[in-house]
């Protein structure tokens, strides 16, 4: 009886592997073969890490010995630990990086350290670079009175409209986040406006006018704030202020677009967890939950504003024109400009962006370490 | 942010509700209205000045709204385009290819180097990631004689891939598509991995579709810079020059076609509006759909 029940079991086990077998659909048979790759690879893997046993040095058994570990598992650190293998195994990546960084050498990195090394070189553009050494940057920091001017302001500039530009771009991006449909896209859109539209802050050039048709002079003598029109643009003590004013309005943008974009990817279910917790409000949940959540586009965002607010130039030039009065508008760019396209000293013009690209590395580090620390 | 403490207090006793109160909303519906006023401007503007008949555009003190609407300058534009020595559908044309030239091949390659970046482990990979962060540190007005140089070198000077090409490879989108993708959890990727998928499937099916909204913002920065390249430096020929570049011409005609101005900047600055729009909306639209994560 016990036999019969055994074989009948047998056999219908035999259907069934048989049923299975020929109703395989392809996947199953995708991942039978692979299954059988798999095997395969392993066994020649253990083949593999017997030779690779029987290879180690004595120090080296002493050693996997001292730390408790077994010889497969020494055998198979020390394999994938060298850098060809490391290599072999990440074709894939390599592979898919391989476009861009290939571009990237030829068109940016090429180029950068072609300016550094012109940086060291006297360079008019016509007749072949001669090399200087350091005269360069010994002119730049105790020649130039002008540069000392430009990167005071750069700083000053940089230092104000660096964080309030950041938070505003986080405010309002988190703001209209709050909104729904087609609100939200209009405001994003308004908000947007200014960075989208081109030259658009030539539209201050009309608000900031010095004569009484001034927009801005209109007003304030209509409320009897001043007496006569100032030229806001053309003195000293109200420039660089008119120009922090102008290029706050225009901070709404890469960072600004970035978090609105990465407001999306927080995860919804992380609200509600939140609220479980005793997250009571929307600045507690701002703190705990969103900015957590968004930390790399929080990055991305700092690195944008630094380069933007470092770099600034085009509102100087176009609003208070280069030269300004009395400097009083020059920044690092405005300066690297006047020599790089108007006198043609290239060298000199590598030599100011190369110092301010090392400030920028500088505050870089700095704001990086300073947002490693939010929502803690 | 110094309202903070005050707010709070405003909103205390009545959090029975998804913590959200009225007197918050009411105060940030004021505060977006009084900045969105501010924000909206030149758009007010750019829109006004392309209706204004010429006396209204020399009026002073110059206004805001227009009184006399009129699309004359849009017509004056149309004479003047007509006159062009290369025919204007040609400069559309070379637009169309440069910048959707430069946006999608942008967006493909540098995200297709960001997954790894953000999601495998690899030799040199920290290295690499820092040169194109640092990168775009650099002045690129000192940059670009060392880039002319180099085109020239590479034989593309004066060809749509003089422009093209160097804008596959700007910073900003590697390092916006690594960002996002660094938050993708890893399980997404492994589960793919055990059915047997390769990584530039991974990358096409799950990872490309989980970070739409970093893809679209990208599209959206890349298309507004290559819109605005005039490519003056590396294009020589009249027949390969982009729609901006005529456009410039036109308005740097003086004060009689002040009218036919005012419309370029209007064309100029609609077009990139319109993309915006098409794609802010897309990435809206992922906040109903997306629920991938865990």
């Amino acid at each position: 009886m016990a036999k019969d029940e055994k074989n009948i079991k047998a056999e219908e086990v035999e259907k069934d592997t048989k049923a299975i077998l020929e109703e395989k659909t392809e996947k199953q048979s995708a991942l039978l073969d692979r299954a059988g790759v798999d095997a395969l690879e392993a066994m020649e893997y253990s083949e593999k890490t017997k030779k690779a046993i029987a290879k180690l040095s004595e120090k080296e058994i002493a050693m996997a010995n001292e730390k408790g570990m077994s010889l497969e598992a020494y055998a198979v650190a020390k394999k994938q630990g060298t850098l060809g293998y490391r290599l072999k195994r990440s074709s894939w990546s390599y592979g898919m990086i391989a476009p861009y960084f290939i571009l990237f050498f030829f068109f940016t990195v090429l180029p950068v350290i072609m300016s550094i090394v012109l940086s060291f070189t006297y360079f008019n553009m016509l007749e072949f670079p001669t090399w200087v050494g350091w005269r360069n940057y010994i002119k730049l920091f105790l020649e130039d009175d002008v540069f000392m001017v430009a990167l005071k302001n750069t700083l000053i500039f940089a230092v104000i409209t660096g964080p309030i530009s950041y938070f505003l771009c986080l405010l309002f991006a988190w703001i209209i986040n709050e909104f729904k449909g087609w609100t939200r896209a209009f405001l994003t859109l308004i908000f947007y406006a200014p960075s989208i539209c081109g030259n658009a802050y030539l539209v201050w050039n009309l608000i900031l006018t010095g004569d009484r048709y001034g927009y801005l002079n209109g007003i304030l003598l209509k409320l009897g704030v001043v007496n006569e029109a100032v030229a806001w643009l053309k003195t000293e003590k109200f420039i660089l202020p008119c120009l922090i004013v102008v290029q706050l309005w225009l901070s709404l943008g890469t960072g600004f677009l970035s978090f609105i974009a990465g407001l999306q990817t927080v995860d919804k279910s992380l609200y509600e967890a939140a609220a479980l917790d005793g997250v009571k409000n929307r600045w507690q949940e701002l703190w705990y939950v969103t900015l957590p959540a968004m930390k790399p586009q929080l990055m991305f965002g700092a690195v944008m504003q630094i380069t933007q607010s470092f770099a600034v130039a085009d509102i100087s030039i176009q609003l208070a024109g280069n030269p300004s009065v009395n400097y009083a508008g020059a920044t690092v760019v405005t300066h690297l400009l006047d020599y790089g396209s108007t006198r043609f000293e290239m060298g000199y013009a590598s030599a100011i962006a190369t110092v301010l690209f090392l400030l920028m590395i500088g505050t870089n580090k700095l704001v990086q370490k300073i947002l490693r620390r939010v929502g803690e | 942010m110094a309202e903070q403490p005050k707010k709070k207090k405003i909103k205390r006793g009545k959090q029975k509700q998804l913590n959200r109160s009225m007197a918050g909303n009411a105060l940030l519906f004021a505060l977006m209205i009084f900045c969105g006023i501010f924000m909206v401007l030149p758009l007010v503007m750019i829109v006004n000045n392309c209706l204004k008949p010429l006396d209204e555009l020399y009026q002073f003190p110059p206004k805001i709204f227009v009184r006399n609407p009129t699309l004359e300058n849009f017509s004056d534009l149309f004479v003047l385009m007509n006159d062009s020595w290369v025919p204007f559908s040609r400069y559309i044309l070379n637009t169309i290819i440069i910048t959707v030239g430069g946006m999608v091949g942008h967006v493909v390659l540098a995200s297709m180097a960001a997954y790894p970046l953000a999601k495998h482990k690899f030799p040199g990979k920290n290295v690499l990631f820092s040169m194109v962060v640092l990168s775009m540190m650099f002045s690129w007005t000192v940059t670009q004689i060392p880039q002319y140089l180099i085109i020239s070198w590479l034989g593309i000077n004066n060809t749509y891939l003089a422009l093209v090409l160097p804008a596959w490879s700007f910073g900003m989108g590697l390092y916006l598509m690594k960002q996002f993708m660094e938050q993708l959890p890893d399980s997404l990727m492994e589960s793919a991995r055990l059915d047997g998928a390769d990584e530039m499937t991974i990358f096409w099916r799950i990872v490309m579709p989980n970070v739409k909204p970093a893809w679209l913002t990208l599209a959206i920065f890349q298309f507004q810079q290559m819109w605005a390249n005039t490519g003056s430096l590396f294009l020589r020929d009249e027949q390969l020059k982009p729609l901006q570049f005529a456009l410039q011409q036109i308005t740097a005609g003086g004060v009689a076609r002040a009218g036919a101005a005012a419309a370029v900047t209007f064309i100029i600055a609609a077009v990139p509006i319109t993309f915006f729009i098409i794609c802010q909306k897309n990435v809206l639209e992922t906040m109903t759909t997306s629920g991938m994560k865990d």
